[in-house]
C-alpha cells in the first residue's frame, strides 16, 4: 500500500497510530477573537490539534474559516477546521477548501451543521447541497486527484478529513453503517459526540472497528455543577450519569467558601471519572485518541494529557 | 394531490386594492380536496369580496385549472358581459393553477391582472381531509428506487443524500424540536423491514442540480 500522505500534525500522529489528544475552540458573536486564541494558547502545549466550530447549533458566530485561519497563527496551535455543509453550495464550499489550504489551514471537519431552524436565523435557507459524506468526497477528490469536478485545480490543496459519529445513537446500526459509509467516502478520522455510557460506547466503537477508521472519542469534563447540569439539560441525548451530577453537586455545595479549592476537586473528580473509562477504551483497543469539548476549560489540560499519556 | 392552504384574507384584500369588479375562478380538483375551493370555501370567499367592498361579476369552477386543455372548454361558460366588466380576476388554485390560467389569458386576448388566492404547498398524499403530507418536491431524478419507498427530499429536513444526521435522536428529527420522524431513520427502518439494508449502506453522489429547477418543462412530443 502506498505510503499515506501526510499534510500535518494531526495527519502525521494519526499516520504514526499515536494516541492523541485534540481540543475545541468555539468563537462566539465577535469580531473579536482575543478571548478564543488566549484559550488556544493555554490549551496548545497539550493538544495535537483543536477543532474550530462552525456556527453550532444554528446560532451565527463569526466565520469558521476566518476564525480558525486568526486562531491558528495567533496561538500557534494547529486547527482542525469545522466545515459544515449547512450555509454554502458545492461551488462555494470549493472555493472556501481552496481558500482555506491558503490561509494555512490543513485538517477539516466535515459536519452536516444543525439546521437553521434550531438558531438564531431560522429564515435563513438551509443550503445541505452536499453532506458530511458528500463533503469528505469533495476533498478527497481535490486534495489526492488535484481537481474539482474533472477539472484541474492549477495548486491544490491539502487536507486532512474527518467525520462526526454519536456513539449515543439509536438504532446504532444505522449510525454505524452510516460510519460506513463516511469512511468509503474519504473520511480519516472521526471524532464522536459526546459519551457517557461506556457499554454503549464499546458496542458502538466494536461496531465500527471493521471501517478501520481512528477514532477519536468525544469527552466533555465538567468544569463546575452548572455546567454538568447544563450539559445534562440541553444538549440532546445527551445524559449525563446521574452519580455524576450528585457528585458535582455535592462538591458545589461542599467547597462553597473555597473556590481554589473547589476547582482542584473538580478536576480532580473528571479526573477519576474519565482515567478509567478512557483507558478501558484504549486498552480494548477501540479508540485513536481523546476530543475534549469543553470548552472555556483550558486548565483540565495537563489532567488530561496524564490519561492520554498514561 | 397538490395540497395548498388559504391565504389570509388581508394579504388577498391588499393585492385587490385597487380593483372593484372581480371575477372568482377555483379549481375543481386538488384544491377542493385541500378544502380550499369546495363549495363552503367559495361561498366564504364571495362573503369576505363583499364585505371588503368588492363588486364579484362572475364567479365559476375550472375543472382543473392546471390543464390547458381543460381551460380551453370552461372559459366558453364565461360571459362576455362579465368580461366587458371586470378589473381582475382572483382564482383559488395551487401556483400552477393560476399559471394555466395565464396561458389561457394570452390565447384569449385577456389583458387584466389575476391573483391567487391560496398557497401551495407541494405534492402531497392524502391521509384523510385535513391531513397532508408532503410527499414529493418533484426533484425530477426520483431516489425512491435506493430508499425504500421513502423520499428523502422530503422526509429529512435537510434533503440529505447520505443521513441520518446527527441530529436524529432516537428516531426524530432535530428541526421542530423532536416531534417529526427523521426521515432517514424511516428509510432505515424500511429497508431493514424489506432485508435491503444493501441499498443503505450505499454511498450516494450529492444531488446533481444541473439539470433541475429553473424553467422546466416536461417535452416528448
Ligand atoms: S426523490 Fe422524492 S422529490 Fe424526488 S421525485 Fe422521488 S419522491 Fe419526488
Ligand atoms: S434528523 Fe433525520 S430527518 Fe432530520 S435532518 Fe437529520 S437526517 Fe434529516
Amino acid at each position: 500500500m502506498a505510503e499515506k500522505k501526510v499534510y500535518s500534525k494531526l495527519g502525521e500522529m494519526l499516520a504514526k497510530g499515536e494516541f492523541i489528544l485534540t481540543g475545541e475552540l468555539e468563537p462566539e458573536k465577535t469580531c473579536d477573537l482575543s478571548h478564543t486564541i488566549q484559550e488556544a494558547k493555554e490549551m496548545a502545549p497539550y493538544v495535537v490539534a483543536a477543532n474550530v466550530t462552525d456556527s453550532p447549533l444554528g446560532i451565527v458566530t463569526i466565520n469558521s474559516l476566518a476564525a480558525s485561519h486568526i486562531i491558528q497563527k495567533e496561538a500557534n496551535i494547529e486547527v482542525i477546521w469545522q466545515l459544515t455543509v449547512r450555509d454554502v453550495n458545492k461551488l462555494g464550499i470549493a472555493g472556501m477548501i481552496m481558500g482555506g489550504h491558503a490561509l494555512g489551514l490543513r485538517n477539516i471537519l466535515s459536519l452536516t451543521g444543525d439546521h437553521p431552524n434550531m438558531g438564531d436565523m431560522p429564515e435563513s435557507k438551509p443550503v445541505f447541497d452536499l453532506d458530511s459524506a458528500t463533503l469528505c468526497m469533495l476533498v478527497r477528490e481535490m486534495v489526492d486527484k488535484g481537481t474539482i469536478n474533472g477539472y484541474e485545480i492549477e495548486s491544490p490543496p491539502k487536507f486532512h478529513v474527518g467525520a462526526a459519529a454519536n456513539p449515543n445513537s439509536n438504532p446504532m446500526e444505522a449510525e454505524a453503517l452510516k460510519i460506513g459509509r463516511k469512511v468509503e467516502a474519504g473520511c480519516e478520522f472521526i471524532q464522536t459526540q459526546v459519551a457517557y455510557d461506556l457499554d454503549k460506547t464499546i458496542e458502538f466503537l466494536t461496531e465500527i472497528k471493521k471501517y478501520n477508521v481512528p477514532v477519536l472519542l468525544g469527552i466533555f469534563p465538567m468544569k463546575s455543577y452548572a455546567m454538568a447540569k447544563g450539559f445534562d439539560t440541553f444538549v440532546p441525548g445527551v445524559d449525563v450519569p446521574k452519580d455524576i451530577l450528585a457528585k458535582w453537586k455535592s462538591i458545589k455545595n461542599d467547597y462553597k467558601t473555597d473556590k481554589a479549592k473547589q476547582k482542584e476537586i473538580y478536576d480532580q473528580a473528571n479526573y477519576e471519572f474519565f482515567k478509567p473509562f478512557i483507558t478501558e477504551l484504549k486498552n480494548k483497543d477501540l479508540l485513536g485518541g481523546v476530543h475534549c469539548m469543553a470548552v472555556h476549560y483550558p486548565r483540565i489540560f495537563p489532567k488530561l494529557i496524564e490519561v492520554i499519556k498514561g | 394531490m397538490i395540497v395548498t392552504t388559504k391565504k389570509d384574507f388581508e394579504e388577498i384584500e391588499d393585492a385587490l386594492k385597487s380593483y372593484n369588479n372581480i371575477i372568482l375562478i377555483y379549481c375543481g380538483t386538488c384544491s377542493v380536496t385541500a378544502q380550499c375551493s369546495d363549495e363552503k370555501s367559495v361561498n366564504e370567499m364571495l362573503e369576505h369580496l363583499k364585505n371588503a367592498g368588492k363588486n364579484v361579476v362572475y364567479h365559476q369552477e375550472f375543472k382543473e385549472p392546471c390543464d390547458f386543455r381543460q381551460d380551453l372548454q370552461d372559459w366558453r361558460n364565461v360571459p362576455q358581459e362579465a368580461l366587458d366588466k371586470v378589473d381582475a380576476f382572483l382564482i383559488l388554485s395551487c401556483g400552477a393553477g393560476l399559471q394555466g390560467m395565464l396561458d389561457l389569458f394570452d390565447r384569449k386576448n385577456i389583458v387584466k391582472p389575476i391573483f391567487i388566492g391560496l398557497n401551495t404547498h407541494g405534492i402531497a398524499e392524502t391521509e384523510r381531509i385535513g391531513r397532508f403530507h408532503v410527499k414529493c418536491a418533484g426533484c425530477g431524478d426520483c431516489l425512491l428506487n435506493y430508499t425504500g419507498g421513502i423520499c428523502p427530499v422530503t422526509s429529512c429536513a435537510k434533503g440529505l443524500m447520505n443521513g441520518p444526521c446527527g441530529g436524529q435522536l432516537d428516531g426524530k428529527c432535530e428541526v421542530g424540536n423532536y416531534e417529526k420522524d427523521c426521515g432517514w431513520i424511516l428509510i432505515y427502518e424500511r429497508l431493514k423491514k424489506i432485508g435491503r439494508l444493501d441499498l443503505f449502506v450505499q454511498l450516494r453522489p450529492a444531488f446533481n442540480w444541473a439539470d433541475r429547477g429553473h424553467q422546466k418543462s416536461v417535452v416528448f412530443r
